[in-house]
């Protein structure tokens, strides 16, 4: 452990810890372009330039190791000379265009010139210009903005594993580019528009459509997978402008999906901003009193046995909570959270839940993938996944489909079969200390989808993956609602029918009504002729079979709580309003229950997060995660030998929100065209 | 004057067959299984004596240097690399190496690895020496075919190979740790330091970059022993150098001399002197381009090794005398130098990827007489900065 002296502080830091690094524990502040905490060190800008006594000339603190007994000086004449210098270096070939800049107002450049930059300007030569590079319809390029700080570079190999990024060229005619100027491929891909410190990258779907500094900013959870990484969503008005990501090492650290990133526009179209109710086999814009009237007289004399309600991927806790007391309360049974049909076991946390957790995928050195593409499922977790992978030392078995996973794995087998012969890394995961095993829905959602589970455990227990320290059996959800469903019991209760039964119940008239809540992830004329409410955001699927809808609000509109495959619950927050008379769904729910004359005993949002509380403890401990007590055993099944398939064909188009953007619609054609090229090729 | 008993690169100017037969009748691979029997200790020790410092440009000295690689293998393979890469303007010593006395060079490689425990050993070839890279890869099939190389190599018991390798034409390919990005097929950029290539080099493994003057003339030290060498030259600044004189005199040429020749001397005796005489002489470049050039007061009586020119705010360099009598502009020369810099920089680090540009841009507002008195100082400001926070060493 170093000791040494920063500006006069005496600071001791980690082996193996930057000059950067110490100073900053020193309370120095180290401007720098290149250097970033989760990307190699390129040490290339030189903004970060200190004096070390005994060094002849200044140091770039951010790729010189700290060494015991140094003196070091950040705010000397000769420092911020330097950094004058460095400073002057890369405006001279900056073009100054913050006026029309996307990036003004948050940008490095133009942060660190007001406080180390000096005030004119002694270049008298014409500027550098660069081509601008086509990098798909996500990312924009004003190239001769470009800094050459690499970060994005490193991005691409290092964290996203699709290392399409590169620098050609030498000198000051260094460009950055994809080489052939195809669209960035991988699903993590904006994220270099975060890391750009200049506006050389800039989001193409934001572009010229706000400030920064006129947007409000909302800290929320996203939807678009199960990971519940955590975002910012940045408002202006009634309008979501974009959505950043927030730091969470223990879940996306600073980086999100482009789904997750993108899809604000399809929280604009579509939408469902008044209630309808079919009439003469037309829907009608209705109020909300006339959409009521026309559920309570359908419902009037029904049996429970014969009512239904089916929980989407992308409902709240507390919506779904309220569902399942309102349907409870009228006496169906058939009530479930798995539009997928994934065989999950609901009877114990621990046979859902994604147990090492994400930040435990750091600890593994053994992992086996049943059933999943995790690339496409949660891309998060799969960046996650390829840092441990190079951080060396980890072997990856896959049984399932063989896709591009960034990393090298074993490939075992398609189908269940092998699971019960690993061949070799059957020992892998034997003699790994941390042996991860993790299930897909892909392998769930199948009819043999518990047998594959219990088989799944069963291996997990085998291999000693499952220790008081540390539990190697995981569940990777792909819907954001999922775990919160299990959690409250979103499942069918005593006699009652499940998905699969409901549909099967609806198509020969045996279920008469089927409530929705923003279920559309299934074929819809297998409803039959049930009376279908459909309670939800977007003009998707189940909207366009209802016989009444009731518009709900999406997730940046809403206060609510939100389950990640781990099991984290966390808090996602209103950042704009709902459109037209659309609301907040539990709350629909509870309109609901007094008109049928069964009042729900919650009348505000504390009330309904104590009922979910009652229900199940965990809910009350925020951004946290409970870890399961014991594993159970599921009884064995009979296996199937069709291969796993992954649920995701389309990452772009996984739910109504991402079918209603048009900037999801772009980059799902362009993959589809690269892909077609491919194959022709 | 260094006689000719002294010389060690007896055919620099192809005056005899650069083969096989004939480098050894000129006393190549004499007795090289004798010294690696002498052991690694010896010879490093015997490099140490010698007082050999490293003639790529900056001076480090050679024992030393080879010393730092580990005793004992942790299970990586050690590596030799020997930088041919040589594209300093004004310096063309190693060219003549490599195509007239190459087997001085391979000789050196084995001594040098044997030494540092390396197996294997690359050297890297600029892209522009085609016809040097032929001829080198001529010799070492020879020296294959005559059991110097492979297995058990000139019978010393040492397995030993040796691969060239063909550069693309960079510039900052010289500097080792590019040179060692690009012998492993990357872009040719530095890297950065910490780790040394002695710990981490060539594919993670503990690497020595050297010259090819540097190894070239191992072989003849440890043969003819350190004191021979340490006798030569002023102490510190031992030996024999090759010298690249070009520019204007009568008769440019390289030549082999004793370390610390005065600079007058070298040009008089070798080179026919400063063309219209030694009182038309303007300015030298004492070691290739990256040195601060000498106005010709001091020329008059500097001794050419490192701490003489060191001590006058210059430097050896690779010893590439580059000579300008008074109808240079010396505005033009610098400008075409910086014009030289701004196409070579790597466009790593800022201040030398954006500065070396802007720095020709200024010179050649110099050059035309459009620039006013400030940019002089401004083209100054510039240099002293990029200096100042370059990461490699050829800024």
């Amino acid at each position: 452990m170093p000791k040494l002296i920063v500006d006069g502080i005496e600071v001791e830091v980690e082996n193996g810890a930057t000059l950067l690094q110490a100073c900053e524990e020193a309370g120095a502040e180290i401007p720098r372009f290149c250097y970033h905490e989760r990307l190699s060190i390129a040490g290339n800008c030189r903004m970060c330039l200190v004096e070390v006594e005994k060094s002849p000339k200044p140091v770039a603190s951010c790729a010189m190791p700290a060494a015991d007994g140094m003196v070091v000086h950040t705010k000397t004449e000769q420092v911020k000379r330097a950094r004058e210098g460095v400073m002057e270096f890369l405006l001279i070939n900056h073009p100054l265009d913050c006026p029309i800049c996307d990036q003004g107002g948050e940008c490095d450049l133009q942060d660190q010139s007001m406080a180390y930059g000096v005030d004119g300007s002694r270049f008298h030569e014409n500027k550098r210009a660069v081509e601008e590079k086509y990098m798909g319809p996500l990312v924009k390029t004003v190239m001769t903005r470009c800094i050459h700080c690499t970060r994005c570079i490193r991005f691409s190999q290092e964290v996203a594993g699709v290392p399409e990024l590169g620098a050609i060229g030498r000198g000051e005619d260094m460009e950055i580019t994809t080489y052939l100027e195809h669209a960035l491929t991988s699903e993590l891909s904006a994220n270099v528009v975060d890391l750009c410190p200049v506006g050389a990258l800039t989001f193409r779907p934001f572009a010229y459509t706000a400030r920064p500094w006129e947007l409000k900013k909302t800290e929320s959870i996203d939807v678009m997978d199960a990971v519940g990484s955590n975002i910012r969503v940045d408002a202006r008005g009634a309008e979501v402008m974009r959505i950043l990501p927030r730091l969470n090492d223990d879940v996306n650290e600073e980086w999100i999906s482009d789904k997750t990133r993108f899809v604000w526009d399809g929280l604009k179209t579509q939408r469902l901003d008044t209630p309808y109710v079919r009439e003469n086999g037309r829907l009608r814009a209705a109020t909300w009193d006339e959409a009521f009237a026309a559920i309570a007289e359908r419902l009037k004399g029904v049996d429970g046995k014969r009512i239904a309600a089916i929980a989407g991927d992308l409902a709240c806790a507390e919506s779904m909570k309220a569902l399942k007391d309102l349907y409870t309360s009228l006496g169906s049974p058939n009530i479930d959270c798995r539009q997928d049909g994934a065989k999950l076991d609901a009877s114990h946390r621990g046979a859902y839940l994604f147990n090492s957790t994400i930040a435990g995928i750091d600890e593994a050195d053994a992992i086996l993938l049943v059933g999943t593409d995790p690339r496409k499922e949660a891309p998060i977790v799969n960046a996650r996944i390829l840092k441990r992978a190079r951080a060396g030392g980890l072997k990856v078995g896959v049984v399932g489909p063989r896709a591009d996973l960034t990393y090298e794995y074993d490939y075992i087998g398609a189908g269940p079969q092998s699971l019960k012969d690993l061949g070799s890394f059957g020992d892998v995961l034997k003699n790994a200390s941390r042996p991860m095993i993790v299930v897909g829905q892909g392998a769930l959602m199948r009819h043999d989808g518990a047998a594959v589970l219990a088989e799944a455990l069963a291996l997990a227990k085998s291999v000693g993956a499952l220790l008081d320290e540390w539990n190697g059996f995981n569940v990777l959800h792909t819907a954001a609602a999922r775990v919160a469903g299990l959690d409250l019991g979103l499942v069918p209760g005593e006699g009652g029918r499940d998905v699969e039964g409901i549909l099967a119940g609806a198509s020969n008239g045996e279920i008469e009504i089927v409530h929705l809540l923003g279920a559309d992830e299934f074929d819809m004329n297998r409803l039959g002729k049930a009376f279908v409410i459909y309670q939800g955001t977007h003009g998707d699927a189940g909207a366009h079979r209802a016989d009444v809808i009731l518009p709900g609000a999406a997730y940046t509109e809403k206060n609510a709580t939100w389950v990640n495959t781990e099991g984290r619950v966390q808090f996602g927050r209103r950042a704009i309003f709902a459109p037209g008379s659309a609301r907040e769904d539990w709350t629909i729910l509870r309109a609901l229950s007094g008109v049928l004359g069964k009042p729900l005993p919650y009348d505000d949002l504390a009330a309904i997060r104590a009922a979910m509380v009652a229900d199940a403890p965990h809910f009350a401990a925020g951004d946290a995660v409970e870890p399961v007590a014991g594993m159970p055993l599921l009884p064995a099944g009979e296996l199937d030998a069709a291969p796993f398939e992954t649920p995701v064909r389309d990452f772009y188009m996984t739910n109504p929100i991402a079918r209603a953007s048009a900037v999801m619609a772009e980059c799902s054609a362009g993959r589809a065209a690269a892909a077609r090229i491919q194959a022709a090729e | 004057m260094l006689e000719d008993k002294d010389r060690i690169f007896t055919n620099l100017y192809g005056l005899h067959d650069w083969r096989l037969a004939a480098a050894r009748k000129r006393g190549d691979w004499d007795g090289t299984a004798a010294i690696v029997a002498k052991g690694r200790d010896w010879i490093l020790d015997e490099m140490k004596k010698s007082g050999l410092r490293g003639r790529g440009g900056a001076g480090f000295p050679t024992g030393l240097k080879w010393s730092f690689m580990p005793k004992e293998s942790d299970g990586r393979p050690h590596y030799l690399v020997v930088n041919a890469d040589e594209s300093e303007p004004g310096t063309c010593k190693d060219r003549d190496i490599l195509r007239h006395d190459p087997q001085k060079l391979i000789e050196g490689c084995l001594i040098a690895s044997f030494a540092m425990g390396a197996h294997a050993c690359y050297i890297y070839v600029r892209g522009e020496f085609i016809r040097e890279r032929e001829q080198l890869q001529a010799a070492v099939d020879e020296a294959y075919e005559a059991g110097l190389l492979g297995a058990n190599a000139a019978g010393s018991g040492w397995d030993f190979d040796l691969y060239v390798h063909h550069g693309a034409g960079a510039y900052i390919c010289g500097e080792e740790t590019a040179l060692l990005e690009s012998l492993e097929g990357k872009k040719g950029m530095p890297r950065l330091k910490p780790p040394f290539p002695a710990n981490v080099g060539l594919y993670g493994a503990p690497t020595t970059v050297n010259n090819v003057e540097s190894i070239a003339v191992a072989p003849t030290i440890l043969r003819r022993g350190a004191d021979w060498f340490a006798g030569l030259g002023r102490p510190n600044n031992t030996g024999t150098k090759l010298f690249c004189i070009s520019g204007h005199v009568n008769k440019p040429c390289n030549v082999e001399e004793e370390m610390g020749i005065p600079l007058r001397e070298l040009l008089e005796r070798h080179a026919g002197g400063v063309r219209g005489g030694w009182d038309n002489l303007l300015a030298v470049i004492p070691g290739g381009s990256s040195v601060p050039l000498l106005p010709k007061a001091i020329c008059d009586d500097v001794l050419m090794d490192f701490d003489s020119l060191k001590a006058v705010q210059s430097g050896l360099g690779t010893a590439a005398v580059i000579v300008m009598d008074k109808s240079t502009d010396v505005i033009k020369a610098i400008a075409r130098l910086s014009a030289f810099y701004k196409h070579e920089s790597c466009g790593q680090c800022t201040p030398c990827r954006e500065g070396t540009g802007w720095m020709w841009r200024v010179m050649e507002r110099l050059v035309s007489g459009e620039a006013e008195v400030e940019s002089a100082s401004r083209r100054n400001a510039s240099a002293r900065q990029g200096r100042r926070s370059r990461s490699c060493r050829n800024s």
